[in-house]
């Protein structure tokens, strides 16, 4: 653990000016990714500016029927919001079943989306790892491979996003909210926010050294409130998803009318499932149609020996979720 | 010994206050002043020749106190052999010991050792050292090692032969009308206690103190004694609070006598503690392996044969194997067995115990491979495994000192409701899930140690008694149940009592492996109690002034500090009051049974599953499990219950959850960390049901006591993977059994 200077920030321009002033510099929040790296010396800052006294911990309903989310909401605090569970399910969903009810507790809405990888590779501070490392080779594309990614992989780097609530995000088409060094406010697209690897892993968002998030913003989406997060993983709980689904339906005489599909533990970034949704609007509710749907979007998978289980896996949640929201798919009891 | 009191009663940890309140000292948190810290690092390659250390960005940082690394750390006096710490010998975790030459056989193996004033500071500097590497390609891997495998002729450090045979495996398997033949493979285990190891090390002149995380704190004595060349006399131990071991710290590994050559160096005391990574790479672990498995029977179910051999890789140092065909070639009457272990050199540290080190893979292999035979022929599992109950050893022909066994699977049926179960597979739905139970037998052999174990008992004249044995508690609950035999022993309530441990100066215990712990330090602490009621007797009944004056000495009984015979009475207080004596003390020692006593002694169980498994998703989740053990007399039920309830819990892990692997070309483990290692929790946890089946055992040891510690665990993975069928139909043979062997 390096010497690191350590700052408290009281508003939110003086902690951009000191993060943007200094490139060995970043932001703390909850600390929940950034202290474990540090301390396994995956992470090497030499400032941490703290900005956990800044006003951005709201949770509001926005007049339009939609919700504005500052970036310091505790993920435990989001989740319990009543405006959340009622409109979102699939949101309130995806942060209780992310991590332990210890982390929920101090990781920051902000911080989650850009939490990083949980390649054993990337968090192994001696083995090459082309994110860690640009140039140094990806360890994982013949290595341990089960929880890495089928979609959205490149040469370089194949990690897996472990995000559960931008799954549930990127269904939902939220909008990233920053503040830039400059002090001029930005907007991002959800899936703008998140970088494919293709060769240059080591760049994860569009956002340049110093911008800080300051809110999520999710628009009103009246499906959501029929909405759910499927979350598969061999552990019942403290656990990454090998395969999630954020799902929304709404079906109007017994044709979709409108749905929202997106993937977790399958891809380098939340995978927003646009092939699904194309194939289904209009189509009929149905089984055979849900399957389908699921094999267009798995075409062009690239897996490992090691997790050529999600391509199939990933599909048979597509197929669980969308049964189970139009009432005819069983409840699980265990 | 007759029925007493303490004994028997659920009574709370002693230690539980400390522990919660967090006045517990464990080994890192021993406050001596001028205490500087360690800090271990480990080879980034796995294999090949450190060409430089460049250490002069680390020294250079403030407080770096000394950078020590092969081409300046002292040479050890002398490598011990390493044998199984209940020998009461030295045991290294392995026979090498690093940072003598410049050789690398394993990722993590520790290269340099930075000491600073802070642990910030030795982090850090840690974290400067330039190492460069001459690096040759690596062996790992089972499919890197299966062909350069060779026979050992001895394993577990020499303890137990490397091929068991008896009658003839080939004409037994010939005469058989049914066979099952599997090969099963398992991921590498590791342990993952709560506490990492830890040891503090202050010298005094040419005087070592060591504070260690171990199971034995004479084990780490005798071990860093030879290591150093230090006499024993001036080496003291102390391990007051362990917080968890599992094996981890059944042997000595190398970070115990670092600190102690660290603190010498700098001259100043040495805290050094490994990091929850270093855990992964430093303390062993339980091999990945292979084992094939054949089973031949008659129609009726009788077992005409069993071959098992076993595939691992070991070090270069050491012909390391847990026993995995030891329990499995026992438990059951078989007239012709063949039991073989190969190994091949690999770029690891020796392996090392971990909980049911042996038994768990070895009876899993076995008890699955009972259930397809039960299924091959239609026979009920249960009465499979009754045709071929054993009263006695089938290796050496000796009778059990005690069984249980039909009494476990009777009971444990019962529990579980196991009765009118329909044997086909896939029979069971409900909702997205398939249900299916399974069971298996389970055993764990009785080992004693191999030297004498003792134990010291004082009674003060205010009528408090203090009982002594070097044995360190390492959460299994020792210091708990030794309060109450040491009770029962002296004749007085558990509460005037007090239990010491954990200490070198104290009497001598062997490290408490094996699950050998209960059984070795009651004898010890019974034979010191009973040794000074005896003495206190006799001194009674000696007294002139004594109203038991002239009484016969076994007439009088002790019960709550009194001396009774017939009508007349004399309290422990009174006779040392009245004899103006402040204390009496007596010592105690317990000679374990001879090795070639006629009796073969194991501790048995049954074990009982129920799963459900979303065939869609491959997900398998235990609903409920129910485990019935014999385990001789149960010294407080609540202690014994948690043991094994904890071991039918690691055989959840075993079955579901638990693996590392290492990376094929760098050779280093891909999961070292608790987010990626997966180990069961709460949420994981079924209802978990165990029922104690208490049997009479007069030759284990005076209080007949076989042990809880680990035989929960063997079996129960078994019962869950054949629950696993009995819900699919589906063998999976590979631990554990993951989402994509069910898909």
């Amino acid at each position: 653990m390096r010497p690191i200077t350590y700052s408290r920030a009281i508003d939110t321009a003086t902690a951009i000016a000191a993060v943007s002033a200094d490139p060995t510099s970043d932001f703390l929040a909850g600390g929940t990714t950034e202290i474990d790296l540090l301390r396994q010396n995956v992470l090497h800052p030499r400032r941490l500016v703290d900005i956990n006294d800044l006003p951005l911990t709201q949770i509001e309903a926005t007049p339009e029927g939609g919700l504005r989310i500052g970036s310091l909401a505790r993920m435990s605090e989001v989740a319990a919001a009543p405006v959340v569970r009622e409109r979102f399910p699939m949101l309130s969903q995806a942060l209780e079943l992310g991590a332990s009810a210890q982390l929920r507790h101090m990781a920051s809405m902000g911080g989650n989306l850009l939490q990083r990888v949980r390649c054993s590779y990337y968090r192994d501070a001696e083995s090459p790892c082309n994110k860690r490392e640009p140039g140094t080779g990806c360890s994982a594309i013949e290595g341990f491979s089960r929880g890495h990614a089928v979609l959205g992989t490149s040469e370089h780097c194949i990690a897996t996003h472990p995000s559960d609530a931008a799954v549930a995000l990127m269904s939902l088409d939220a909008q990233v909210h920053t503040l830039g060094p400059d002090g001029g406010e930005r907007t991002y697209a959800f899936d703008d926010f998140f970088l494919l690897p293709v060769d240059s892993p080591h760049r994860e968002h569009p956002m340049e050294h110093g911008e800080l998030i300051t809110a999520i913003e999710v628009p009103a989406a009246p499906v959501a409130r029929h909405s759910l997060y499927l979350k598969i993983r061999d552990r019942e709980s403290y656990e990454f998803a090998l395969v999630s689904v954020a799902a929304a339906l709404s079906v109007v005489d017994g044709i979709i009318a409108d749905v929202r599909v997106s993937l977790g533990g399958v891809a380098t970034k939340p995978w927003r499932a646009r092939r699904v949704e194309d194939f289904l609007i209009g189509a009929a509710a149905q089984r055979s149609n849900f399957a389908q749907a699921a094999r267009v979007e798995l075409i062009d998978a690239r897996a490992t020996s090691m997790n050529a289980f999600k391509v199939e896996l990933a599909q048979r949640a597509i197929v669980r979720a969308l049964e189970t929201l139009t009432g005819d798919g069983s409840e699980s009891p265990a | 010994m007759t029925t007493a009191p303490a004994i028997g009663q659920p009574l709370d940890r002693v230690d539980g206050r400390p522990k919660v309140t967090g006045t517990a000292r464990y080994s890192a948190e021993i406050p001596i002043p001028g205490t500087a810290y360690a800090c271990l690092v480990g080879s980034r390659v796995a294999s090949g020749r450190i060409t430089g250390i460049d250490a002069s960005s680390a020294q250079a940082e403030e407080g770096v106190l000394a950078v020590l690394t092969h081409q300046n750390l002292p040479r050890i006096a002398e490598q011990p052999p390493l044998v199984p710490s209940l020998a009461g010998t030295a045991a290294p975790g392995q026979t090498f010991f690093p940072m003598q030459d410049d050789i690398v056989h394993y990722a993590g193996q520790h290269i340099a050792i930075v000491v600073a004033d802070t642990w910030e500071r030795a982090q850090h500097a840690a974290s400067l050292l330039r190492v460069s590497y001459e690096e040759t390609p690596p062996v790992t891997t089972l499919e890197q090692g299966r062909d350069q495998a060779y026979e050992p002729e001895r394993i577990f450090g020499g303890w137990l032969p490397g091929r068991v045979e008896r009658g003839n495996i080939d004409a037994g398997l010939a005469e058989a009308d049914a066979r099952v033949e599997a090969t099963f493979t398992y991921a590498a285990n590791n342990h993952n206690p709560i506490e990492p190891s830890c040891t503090t090390a202050e010298w005094d002149g040419d005087e070592l103190v060591l504070y260690d995380s171990t199971q034995g704190v004479n084990a780490t004595q005798l071990t860093v004694a030879r290591l150093l060349g230090t006499p024993l006399s001036k080496i003291r131990v102390i391990g007051h609070y362990v917080g968890g071991s599992f094996g981890s710290k059944a042997m000595i590994h190398d970070h115990a006598a670092l600190a102690a050559m660290a603190a010498r160096e700098v001259g100043r005391p040495v805290k050094l503690a490994l990091s929850r990574e270093q855990m992964f790479t430093s303390v062993g672990h339980r091999e990945e392996q292979e084992q094939e498995i054949v089973l031949g029977a008659t129609r009726d179910g009788r077992l005409t044969g069993i071959r098992h051999h076993k595939l691992s890789p070991t070090s270069h140092f050491d012909d390391w194997a847990e026993p995995s065909i030891g329990v499995a070639s026992e438990i059951y009457a078989c007239p012709n067995y063949q039991g073989v272990y190969r190994l091949f050199r690999a770029n690891t540290m020796t392996p090392t115990f971990m909980r049911a080190p042996g038994e768990a893979s070895g009876m899993l292999a076995l008890e699955c491979a009972m259930d397809e035979l039960a299924q091959e022929l239609g026979v009920e599992p249960i009465e499979l495994r009754l045709r071929n109950y054993t009263d006695a050893s089938p290796s050496s022909g000796h009778p059990w000192s005690s069984s249980g066994l039909r009494e476990c699977y009777r009971r444990g049926a019962a529990r579980f409701g196991w009765e009118g179960r329909d044997p086909r597979p896939g029979m069971r739905r409900e909702g997205n899930w398939l249900i299916g139970t399974g069971m298996a037998s389970a055993g764990y052999p009785v080992a004693p140690p191999a030297n004498p174990q003792r134990a010291r008992a004082r009674l003060y004249a205010d009528g408090t008694a203090l009982v002594q044995a070097a044995t360190p508690d390492f959460g299994t609950g020792v210091a708990t149940v030794m309060t109450q035999v040491a009770a029962d022993g002296l004749g007085m309530p558990v509460d005037r009592c007090r239990f010491e441990n954990g200490d070198t100066d104290l009497p001598n215990i062997a490290a408490a492996v094996g699950s050998a712990g209960a059984g070795m330090i009651s004898a010890a602490v019974h034979s010191a109690a009973t040794a000074l009621r005896n003495q206190l007797i006799a001194r009674a009944v000696a007294d002139a002034n004594s109203p038991l004056h002239g009484a016969n000495p076994v007439d009088v009984v002790v019960r709550d500090g009194v001396m009774t015979a017939g009508t007349a009475s004399d309290s422990y207080v009174d006779l040392l009051q009245r004899n103006v004596q402040p204390d009496a003390e007596a010592s105690g020692a317990w000679s374990p049974p001879a090795g070639d006593a006629p009796y073969a002694m194991m501790t048995f169980g049954a074990q009982f599953a129920e799963v459900a498994v979303d065939p869609e998703f491959g997900l398998v989740r235990v609903r409920r499990m129910t485990g019935a053990f014999a385990p001789g007399r149960v010294l407080n039920p609540k202690l014994a219950r948690s043991q094994l309830m904890g071991g039918m819990l690691w055989g959840l892990g075993q079955a579901l959850l638990e693996a590392n692997y290492t990376h094929p070309r760098t050779g280093r483990w891909a999961n070292a960390s608790l987010g990626e290692y997966l180990v069961a929790v709460n949420a994981d946890a079924p209802d978990v049901d165990v029922e104690l089946v208490e049997v009479e055992d007069d030759i284990v040891n005076p209080l007949g006591v076989k042990g809880v510690g680990e035989v929960g665990q063997v079996g129960a993975a078994a019962a869950i993977a054949n629950a696993v069928w009995h819900a699919t139909g589906r063998r999976v043979r590979k631990m554990p059994i993951t989402i994509e062997d069910l898909l």
